[in-house]
């Protein structure tokens, strides 16, 4: 007996429905073993883990802070991936786009308040792109792999940042801690409901409705779509590949240093050495997850930002560690990225050998 | 719609009260920086926390929460820990800081204690941390003893005062039994490696130092100190298991009596505010026995040990001078805490240039 | 022993992890599958290798766990992605997650133990000569089974037929399919070689290295490994030349400052990544050298229609 995949005439729109369902089923079923393995009782902790982080006005909120950043880097991601590129250095990306916007309250801090934000805003995405600017310049001059030189620089602007934060950004008054100065009101981004939501939310939900419309609407989308599934064609069409490796990388870095700036500006409200629990590279997960469209980032960013809160619940209530709520990450990813796979494929227990 | 949020919030208070009032244990919380086995820092913070349930048994439920990023996330899981109806909330990093601060001021009710900070923007917060630097002198002279070379290696994550502090304190031990010994410095830029450490440990004892110590969280230096025949000391918990002929002592970070106490004061009702530096005379920072040293070198340590615990004599007495030869304190005189608070100076005689 | 062949000892040791997990990779990558997993099947590696050794006493059970260890990990990577045909990035990325949670949870009751160390291997006679016994002769089996697996890669993917066939599944999956190779196969049969060698490196960080569990003790060597894949274009010897150069210049780092030379900690830190792509800008300024190796179909899915 052994697996047999057949490629179907077109993608079921049936299973693109009920793939997540069938996804999220299995992981209950796998969570519910794994839950009563470590002697709980399985349903309350699946309760906790899933129902739990959207029960409470508090929790969704935390929730859709959790999310922001995720769907923001992951949109980006995306339109990069649909043209297989593969920039998998957003994380640094987040980084540069933090350190460029923190730059105001740190050295302009008198500046107004109605020009400080936007102009960090700008600086945020501005810095976001120039570090992107690096792999997407390697590639068209050198031809120079983009996987590795996006994921190198993400360890230069983590030291760029630690060195700053550690060095000439430290804030005088704090007795020499590696932090900046606390960010004033005016560099603070407006919040929005009773909690920490911030305008980077609102950002995140901009960017998904705009990218969703450039990829399915435009010619640029054409462009990108056709660029990464046969650049030979998109050559004869007379598309240019790399201006559309300018254009990926400066969108998906412009919207991650977004992202960084405004977790600086938002959650965090100043700069220090961590900013970031792995936004980046997280992002590509929620990419994929998404199916690679806009929309779907949207929910994919939800789903892993209610798996974070949720693994913190196990961890406050049932006492569980935060090992297994990776491990639970983990299956459910699995689970989700195998059933995907129904879409495109029938599936087929075939006897014997070919 | 308003009516609606409006509904949603009050849903949302009332649970958050239900569960509040629901128990009559005093629920204590803690958020970890790493795992509890590092065997380092959020190892001893961990023992910590077993010791107040220890002591308390039933009247206490103790929760934690481990591998929480000093960033965003540690304003929610705080939050979590004051919703979910905590009475006192240790948060053990110095990022932790305005996380905590700004959750105390949603949570009136709730105590916060915020450990290596030195912010409290309200009644409800203290901070607390220990005198490393006093274990630092004592473990610096017996480098200075047992060392034949007369250099050590110092194996140094981040130059911030804490470290720096611990590594003058260590300086100034070591002069004051060998006037001319000689520390080198090397900063890893990171709290967790084991890799890293033991590289540089290695590169260390290759370049003469035939004492390591450490101000990183790992067991991987004192592993690699016994493998080339060097001598080490343990950090933050006793490490003897792992190198049992090689390390001397280790400064233990003993925060247990600390905890339970605070944890008391709470069921008490006397629980203030306020900001504790304590070292070995409160018995927050203790030394495991010593170990694989002559029974001479034993002596003066637990002498110099005494000395500190019973307030008679502090590390940082002058004189002292800096780098650039300046006398900083003269004769006899103490450094206030102030000063040693914010330290991003080097003694006289270190040879490291301290990274700006 | 003299500080230069101290230095020379304590890069070789921090080279190996990296050699050993990137030439794993490497052939992975040869046959057109692109695992991004390495983190995760290192970290599951080191833990049951240190497991296995803690619990028999015997290192060399260690060793062979951790690479049952990375292979357990490497199939479950294989069958999502060969057999269900999933996204190769996103499934690397989930397999790390789950690596280093499932570690984790391995090693809780590891944690704090003393570890049993790989031994150097004696070789009578030239282990005792001075400098270069100590340094071509005195290591363990691992580091010289980096070396061994790299030559054999290298030796396999060139002149046998065996490589010819990776290659070509690499290269042109259709038309390896059409000449008859089972390209699953081949794949899962690389992704397993993959894990296997990840799950050395593993074995070698917690048997070798630093002999000890602790959580995350990879601290990010795996990322390391599948950078050194592409800053070697595909080549296994310029994977070892990469994977020294960039132990050399992490241990540099370290050394200059215990000289006290006052250059920030954090420059010198990043210092290996901005080498590896300023020596990466120079060899791909070179296309004749890139084009070479480079597998056309990495990452790409294939689904044989029967």
């Amino acid at each position: 007996m052994r697996l047999q995949l057949q490629v179907r005439s077109q993608p079921s729109r049936a299973m693109t429905a009920l793939s997540p369902v069938i996804a999220i089923a299995l992981t209950v079923c796998v969570g519910g073993v794994i839950f009563a393995a470590r002697g709980l009782d399985p349903l309350h902790a699946l309760y906790v883990y899933f129902v739990e982080p959207v029960t409470t006005m508090w929790s969704i909120e935390e929730l859709i802070v959790k999310a922001a950043p995720l769907v923001l880097i992951g949109a980006g991601l995306a339109v990069c991936f649909r043209a297989n590129l593969w920039n998998i250095g957003a994380e640094g990306q987040f980084t540069a786009g933090a350190i460029a916007g923190g730059a105001i309250p740190v050295m302009a801090p008198d500046l107004g308040p109605w020009v400080s934000l936007p102009l960090m805003l700008a600086l945020g995405m501005l810095g976001g792109m120039a570090w992107a600017a690096v792999p997407a310049l390697l590639r068209n001059r050198f031809g120079t792999n983009e996987i590795l030189t996006s994921l190198m620089l993400v360890y230069v602007a983590q030291y760029l940042l630690d060195w700053l934060v550690r060095g000439p950004w430290r804030d005088p008054h704090g007795f020499n801690f590696p932090k900046t100065v606390a960010f004033q009101d005016w560099h603070l981004l407006p919040t929005l409901g009773f909690g920490r939501v911030h305008l980077g939310a609102v950002f995140a939900v901009i960017a998904v409705v705009v990218l969703f419309v450039l990829m399915s609407r435009t010619l640029k989308g054409f462009e990108i779509r056709v660029s990464g599934d046969a650049p030979r064609a998109a050559g004869f069409g007379g598309f240019s590949r790399p201006r559309t490796v300018w254009f990926c990388f400066g969108l998906a870095g412009a919207l991650a240093g977004l992202a960084g700036i405004c977790e600086a500006a938002g959650p965090i409200g100043q700069l220090q050495p961590h900013i970031s629990p792995g936004y980046g590279f997280t992002a590509i997960i929620v990419a994929f997850l998404g199916r690679l469209n806009p929309i779907g980032v949207l929910l994919a960013g939800i789903v892993l930002a209610i798996s974070y809160l949720g693994g913190e619940a196990v961890q406050v209530e049932l006492g569980l560690s935060d090992k297994t709520a990776k491990v639970f990450q983990g299956v459910l990813l699995f689970f989700i990225l195998a059933c995907d796979t129904l879409i495109r494929y029938r599936v087929r227990w075939v006897a014997g050998r070919r | 719609m308003r009516t609606l949020f409006a509904a949603l919030t009050g849903l949302a208070l009332s649970l958050a009260v239900g569960v509040a009032s629901g128990a009559d244990k005093l629920k204590v919380g803690y958020i970890y920086i790493g795992p509890i086995g590092d065997h380092g820092w959020t190892y001893q913070h961990n023992e910590g926390r077993l010791a107040v349930e220890a002591a308390f048994g039933d009247k206490v439920e103790v929760v934690y929460v481990e591998n929480v990023p000093e960033g965003p996330d540690a304003e929610r899981a705080i939050t979590r820990l004051a919703r979910d109806g905590a009475g006192i909330i240790f948060t053990t990093s110095f990022g932790y800081m305005d996380p905590t601060n700004r959750v105390a001021k949603n949570f009136p009710d709730v105590k916060f204690e915020h450990n290596t900070g030195y912010k409290r923007q309200s009644d409800n917060v203290s901070t607390y941390n220990a005198r490393f630097y006093e274990g630092r002198y004592v473990i610096g002279q017996i480098a200075a003893r047992m060392s034949k070379s007369g250099v050590a290696g110092y194996i140094a994550s981040f130059p911030i005062p804490e470290v720096v502090r611990g590594i003058n304190s260590f300086m100034l031990g070591a002069q004051s039994v060998n006037p001319d010994f000689k520390l080198k410095v090397v900063w890893v830029s990171t709290w967790f490696d084991p890799g890293k450490e033991a590289d540089a440990a290695k590169v260390l004892i290759g370049q003469g130092a035939d004492i390591i110590t450490q101000h990183t969280d790992s067991t991987a230096p004192l592993q690699i100190a016994a493998e080339q025949g060097a001598h080490a000391f343990g950090q933050a918990s006793d490490m003897i298991k792992f190198a049992p002929d090689t390390q001397l002592t280790a400064i233990v970070n003993n925060w247990a009596p600390y905890y339970v106490a605070r944890v008391q004061a709470v069921m008490d009702g006397t629980w203030q505010s306020h900001d504790v530096w304590d070292g070995m005379s409160a018995g927050m920072v203790t030394m495991a026995p010593y170990t694989n040293l002559p029974d001479d070198v034993a002596a003066v340590a637990k002498e110099t040990e005494a000395k500190i615990t019973s307030g008679d004599f502090h590390p940082f007495t002058g004189p002292i001078h800096n780098q650039a030869g300046e006398m900083v304190i003269g004769e006899g005189e103490v450094l206030d805490d102030g000063v040693l608070l914010g330290m991003n100076w080097y003694v006289k005689g270190i040879d490291d240039k301290l990274p700006q | 022993m003299t500080a230069l062949e101290a230095v020379l000892l304590t890069i070789i040791t921090a080279s190996t992890p990296l050699l050993l997990a990137a030439i794993g990779e490497l052939v992975v990558e040869r046959s057109g599958v692109l695992n991004l997993g390495v983190e995760g099947m290192m970290v599951m590696g080191a833990v049951c290798g240190f497991a296995g050794a803690h619990i028999t006493g015997s290192a060399a059970v260690g060793v062979v766990a951790g690479l049952g260890a990375g292979v357990a990990m490497s199939l479950v990577f294989g069958f999502l992605t060969q057999t269900l045909v999933t996204n190769q990035v996103a499934t690397g990325l989930a397999l790390t997650l789950f690596g280093l949670g499932l570690s984790g949870l391995i090693g809780e009751s590891f944690t704090g133990l003393p570890g049993v160390k790989l031994t150097a291997i004696h070789i009578p006679g030239l282990s005792d000569l001075p400098f270069v016994g100590p340094v071509l002769f005195g290591h363990d089996v691992l580091v010289y089974a980096s070396i061994a697996i790299t030559v054999l890669v290298a030796w396999v993917l060139t002149r046998t037929r065996i490589g010819l066939v990776i290659r070509a599944t690499g290269g042109n999956h259709h038309s390896a399919h059409a000449l008859g190779y089972n390209v699953v196969a081949v794949r899962y049969a690389c992704i397993a070689f993959g894990g296997a060698c990840a799950g050395l490196a593993g074995a070698y960080l917690a048997l070798a290295y630093t002999p000890q569990w602790i959580e995350n003790m990879t601290a990010g060597r795996g990322w390391i490994a599948l950078a050194l894949v592409v800053f070697a274009t595909w080549a296994p010897f310029r994977v070892a030349v990469g994977a020294y150069l960039f132990g050399t210049v992490w241990i540099m780092g370290l050394y200059v400052q215990g000289i006290g030379i006052g250059i920030p900690a954090q420059l010198l830190a990043a210092l290996p990544y901005l080498v590896t792509i300023a020596a990466l800008v120079l060899i791909s300024g070179n296309r004749v050298l890139t084009k070479m190796n480079t597998p056309a179909c990495i990452g790409q899915p294939f689904v044989p229609d029967r």
